[in-house]
């Protein structure tokens, strides 16, 4: 059973936003794991339903080294443009 | 004419073995000539740039690749690792150079149609520098550009009908041995399950939900071809809880040098190893002494065999797996990053594969082991990382999985013991009161 905050999709986006521009001054990738805090109540697989759902809607964006994932706001942080691509 | 100069490279080519400098410079002349007349979607002179960019890096000292990127499919959070070049202005064909990873098909069982519309795609869309395979097992399409990402994956799932693979923090393609489709050893359709969990666990692969990777492979029999053992988070290794079937006629066909019963099905007769004897090379190695040969009679102690197979491989025709087959689930092996590297350790020595209840019995050890770890498990944590800090005590608490004489691995070496409140008859709870009766203050 998840809390009420994860089951309201839009509070739930809205918290991680919130969660993520709070931090956005010293970090912008984050690991699955960082979004456990945001949701002390839920399972993780249910927690990262809603990460993954946010990703689609171009909301969040991955980034990956091949070996690990991170999870960032799209468009924060290092970008295409600055890897000479745009 | 090259278009750069390479001859640190060029040293790697010296030697008596095939060199991947070699197949570069190949290719790069392929793509220079272009004879297909192949409409390129990314620079002609990239694989000359490639070779240009790791003389650089050999004279250096120091990779000229960044670190990862934020490229991929839509929807998809793994199969496309960003790569992009430092010295874009002197090797601009490899400005960015991404790998794609392709799902290969269970058992690597390709025909040479598909092949070939593979290698015509990625002429056409990338490099042409493949990888078959990657050491997950994935077909490897190595060097790509942007804006070709998607459309390599729209041909490979509407045209090919081909998924990517797995990278990052998800689950990764999932690989097999040939199994029963060719191997007589084989005591479960290592296929079937890889296809059937390929297909159950498509979120695990492609959405990025985990601590670090997680890699499932399954091996037919103890063999262990593919090397599950070492080489995966989990592994399913077939095995038989019955006796090892034994034709004694045939045996004593392999005892008396019968030409058509070559030791080893004849895998080394390139060589004079004189005389079969099958005290020297199969009881006598047998690596818990469990058998012996007499009065032309093999007998095995099947209680204390160990499934190491060698007895089964040099007589095949002879001895064969029993009939009561399963497989047995491992778990943690990693490579040498944390903590040194790994082989998995048994979580259950015997499970049912059975395909008519969607192998119930295997998913719900994978989901409790996955449970424990996504909670568990620190970031960039391997599972068997997880199992040497938590403790392999806690793995068997987490699956519901008794502990068992098999799951020894050697004597304790932990003197204390911390029972839990339930495994302690009556609890901890005591009346204080009937306590003092005997007890004074």
């Amino acid at each position: 059973m998840s809390s009420d905050l994860l089951n309201d999709k839009e509070a739930a986006q809205k918290a991680v936003v919130d969660w993520l521009e709070k931090k956005a001054g010293s970090k912008t990738k984050f690991y699955i794991k960082d979004f456990y805090k945001i949701f002390p109540d839920d399972k993780p697989r249910e927690i990262k339903k809603v990460v993954n759902k946010m990703v689609e809607n171009e909301i969040l964006e991955f980034w990956s080294s091949g070996s690990t994932t991170m999870y960032g706001l799209k468009g924060a942080g290092i970008q295409h443009s600055s890897e000479g691509e745009e | 004419m090259a278009k750069h100069e390479t001859p640190l490279l060029d040293e790697l080519e010296s030697g008596p073995w095939p060199s991947f400098v070699s197949d570069l410079k190949q290719q790069a002349e392929v793509r220079a000539k272009n004879e297909k007349g192949v409409e390129f979607q990314i620079p002609q002179d990239c694989v000359d740039d490639l070779l240009g960019v790791l003389e650089l890096s050999y004279k250096h000292g120091r990779t000229h690749w960044k670190h990862g990127g934020i490229v991929g499919v839509f929807g998809y959070g793994g199969g496309v690792i960003g790569r992009y070049c430092d010295q874009p202005k002197l090797f601009p064909g490899v400005e960015h150079f991404h790998t794609m990873r392709v799902n290969q098909p269970c058992g690597k069982y390709y025909s040479t149609e598909y092949l070939r519309k593979l290698t015509d795609l990625w002429d056409f869309r990338g490099s042409g520098v493949t990888n078959m395979h990657g050491a997950t097992g994935d077909i490897i399409l190595l060097g790509t550009t942007t804006p070709q990402l998607e459309e390599v994956f729209w041909t490979l799932t509407h045209d090919f009908n081909q998924d990517l693979g797995g990278s990052g923090s998800n689950l990764r393609t999932p690989a097999d041995c040939l199994g029963q489709s060719r191997c007589e050893y084989a005591c479960y359709d290592t296929s079937a399950l890889c296809h059937f969990l390929t297909n159950e666990y498509q979120d695990e692969l492609h959405r990025p939900a985990f601590p670090y990777k997680f890699k499932f492979k399954f091996d037919g029999c103890p063999n262990c071809c593919v090397a599950s053992i070492a080489r995966s988070d989990m592994s399913f290794i077939g095995t038989w809880k019955d006796d090892i079937r034994i034709d004694q006629d045939a045996v004593n066909k392999y005892v008396e040098n019968d030409p058509a019963y070559p030791a080893n099905a004849g895998a080394h007769k390139g060589k004079d190893w004189g005389p079969f004897d099958i005290e020297k090379e199969v009881t006598g190695l047998c690596p818990t002494g469990c058998m012996k040969f007499e009065n032309k009679k093999l007998t095995i102690d099947n209680a204390n065999c160990t499934r190491c197979m060698h007895c089964i491989n040099v007589m095949p025709r002879a001895l064969k797996v029993g009939k009561e087959t399963g497989l047995s689930i491992l778990c943690g092996a990693k490579a040498p990053i944390l903590d040194g590297a790994q082989m998995g350790s048994l979580l259950v020595p015997f499970i049912e594969v059975n395909p008519d209840n969607d192998y119930e019995e295997i998913t719900e050890v994978i989901e409790n082991v996955w449970d424990w770890w996504m909670e568990e498990g620190k970031n960039r944590e391997r599972l068997g990382e997880l199992i040497m800090r938590q403790g392999f005590q806690k793995l068997l608490e987490v699956t519901g999985i008794e502990a068992m004489p098999q799951h020894v691995a050697y004597p304790r070496t932990n003197p204390y013991i911390f029972w839990k409140e339930d495994e302690v008859t009556g609890g901890w709870e005591r009346d204080v009161e009937e306590y003092r009766k005997h007890h004074l203050r």
